[in-house]
């Protein structure tokens, strides 16, 4: 298989705290990548690097064969990397089609002079974007709100609406930070359909995860970070059963291996 | 247009056809209307047409893209102080007005980017503080910059400015019909400034249903997811504050050429906080709305003038209140009474941009 991403020996200090220490992993086209942890392990900050929130003091990341610019957010995104929030970050006062037609914004290129002069090409392509951003409300299924504004939304609608605005960008790997938190149960089993059908179209998909068991049916390999620091990679059968993360999740840090 | 006509009580949304027609009607027969309270009232429209067209462009900083500016007053500065500079006897240039008015522009469009480029990291309450200081700045240039050269001539300011000359026509000299009438030349002034405020909605429309527009509201809603979908805030915010600045630098061109005369007094903060108070009476984020807040709070004071005065002294024989002092008083229990009753404006912005017509499948989303 192609390695779509490659983190190398990434490491994220704040001030004294080290968040990250010398994180490697490798995600590969096409599959669901798990990141999974206690609470303070790191993965959030992992993700906030991958996605050029924060610069990493060490390591470098390569993404479909070429150096991965660090800390600079436009243009990770432009290079095809999307991200979703844990806490839902939507442009509150604009309608659910509209953060999805902002989501395009990297994908086209009126400039101010065609728009004010509303060029051919301009107008095409706003009509062009009105289509899209329709469709991709369509696919995540909640084009029957596209004309709300995103705050009045439910909450499952919104998570599915921010997953629409980061499909907008075009993304080859979509990076979704805990994306079932708060959901019940029947709004995680259509989370689950709706990141396998993502998936199934060719979108590699990376998930920071707390449902154990979402993690587990969804994702073709996982990575486990504690402290900071990665303590397994591997099929999802075979992490259940490794003694380190046992003992990450379960306590007894400080005799590590030790059978809980 | 549109949002004008539809923000009409009771007509706007039952006729819309008929909202537009007053809308133009009105826009049109405005100074016919005014010159009948005398001509001082054409002066104010003239000068309200000014104000709407600063309010359309702070509104483009504040309103669009959500960039507290509170020196927005500087740009217009600029503008005028360009066309005070190129076009009248102070330096003996005599440039024509469609070479100076788009040179102010530009010169107000740098201005906003030196405004913008060292506050790109700020944001609300130090925003404004940083530009209320580069509004002061300038305004204290053009107060001392006559020594050791001279050259905005200090607090004098600089006078006998060249009027508005379109193609070898000067609109300050009243235009003869015939031999019966003449049409004063503030009237001609408003048609002008009528014209570019049109042009300006119509600008200004363009951009926010545009992805530039939706970049700026995505920036005003949250910078950081607008970050995470790959928006170059950096551009956009120096997009937002040249562009608004544009129209400052266009309308204090327009005021110097109406004036004849500048000076740095007129460059206040007090004005910049006015026209803020515009678009917040009117609704921020919303151009039918900031149209309407400009044209009410141009108008108030100058209501008052006419009013308080004879009212006071027909009920107690004498003027207690100022109009001044009034006007102040009255301007404050509006922000108040906006704020508790109306916390968006007088016509609230909703969200606008996309292009209705172009939404697929509208009808299922209603």
């Amino acid at each position: 298989m192609i390695t779509l991403l490659e983190a190398r020996g990434i490491s994220k200090r704040f001030g004294g705290l080290t968040a990250l220490s010398d994180v490697s992993l490798t995600i590969r086209k096409g599959e669901v990548y798990g990141l999974i942890g206690p609470n303070g392990a790191g993965k959030t900050t992992f993700f906030n690097v991958l996605t050029g929130a924060y610069t990493p003091e060490e390591g470098e990341l390569v993404f479909n064969g070429s150096e991965l610019p660090l800390g600079q957010p436009h243009k990770v995104v432009e290079a095809g990397i999307a991200r979703t929030f844990q806490n839902i970050r939507l442009f509150r006062d604009m309608t659910a089609l509209e953060n999805v037609m902002a989501g395009h914004h990297i994908r086209s290129r009126a400039n101010p002079f065609s728009i004010l002069l509303q060029t051919k090409h301009a107008k095409e392509e706003e009509r062009l974007i009105t289509e899209r951003a329709y469709e991709l409300l369509k696919y995540v299924g909640i084009e029957r709100f596209a004309d709300t504004i995103s705050r009045n939304l439910s909450y499952g609608d919104q998570r599915r609406l921010e997953i629409a605005r980061a499909l907008a960008t075009e993304p080859q790997l979509l990076a979704l930070d805990e994306p079932a938190a708060g959901m019940n149960a029947t709004e995680t089993g259509k989370l689950r359909e709706l990141v396998q059908t993502i998936r199934h179209d060719g979108v590699t998909v990376l998930l920071i995860e707390h449902d154990v068991k979402l993690v587990m049916g969804l994702c073709d390999r996982l990575a486990v970070l504690d402290f900071g620091r990665k303590i397994a990679e591997d099929v999802p059968a075979e992490v259940q059963q490794s003694e380190a993360v046992i003992a990450a999740y379960l306590g007894g840090h400080s005799t590590a291996g030790a059978k809980p | 247009m549109n949002q004008l006509a539809l923000a009409i009580p009771w007509l706007g949304k039952r006729n819309p056809a008929a909202a537009r027609w007053v809308v133009i009607l009105l826009a049109v027969g405005a100074p016919l209307i005014a010159v009948l309270f005398g001509k001082s009232w054409v002066r104010i429209l003239d000068f309200a047409m000014l104000y709407v067209m600063l309010a359309i462009g702070l509104n483009l900083v504040v309103g669009f893209a959500g960039l507290l500016d509170l020196g927005y007053i500087a740009f217009y500065a600029v503008g005028a102080y360009t066309f005070a500079f190129l076009a009248s006897p102070h330096f003996e240039l005599h440039l024509p007005f469609w070479l100076v008015l788009p040179l102010g522009a530009v010169f107000a469009a740098l201005a906003g980017i030196i405004l913008g480029l060292p506050t790109l990291r700020l944001r609300g309450d130090y925003l404004a503080i940083v530009t209320l200081g580069f509004g002061e700045i300038v305004r204290i240039f053009m107060n001392n910059l006559n020594h050791p050269i001279n050259i905005t001539n200090g607090p004098q300011g600089i006078n006998m400015i060249d009027p508005l000359v379109l193609f070898g026509w000067d609109i300050s000299k009243p235009l003869k019909v015939g031999d019966e009438i003449t049409i004063n030349s503030l009237f001609l002034y408003y048609y002008v400034f009528l014209a570019c405020v049109v042009l300006s909605v119509i600008l200004v429309q363009r951009l926010q249903v545009s992805r530039v527009g939706r970049a700026w509201a995505a920036i005003r809603d949250d910078e950081l997811a607008a970050k995470a979908i790959g928006i170059n805030t950096r551009n956009m915010k120096l997009l937002a504050f040249s562009l608004g600045a544009t129209f400052g630098g266009v309308a204090g061109g327009l005021f110097a050429a109406f004036q004849g005369f500048v000076s740095p007094e007129s460059f206040s903060l007090m004005e910049s906080i006015a026209v803020l108070t515009m678009i917040v009476f009117g609704g921020m984020g919303n151009l039918a709305g900031v149209i309407v807040g400009a044209l009410a709070l141009t108008a108030l004071p100058e209501v008052l003038r006419h009013v308080a005065v004879p009212l006071q002294q027909a009920v107690f024989g004498h003027v207690l209140l100022d109009p001044e002092v009034l006007r102040m008083l009255l301007l404050s229990l509006a922000m108040i009474f906006m704020m508790l009753l109306r916390p968006s404006g007088l016509i609230p912005a909703y969200s606008r941009y996309s292009r209705p017509e172009l939404v697929v499948g509208k009808e299922a989303g209603r």
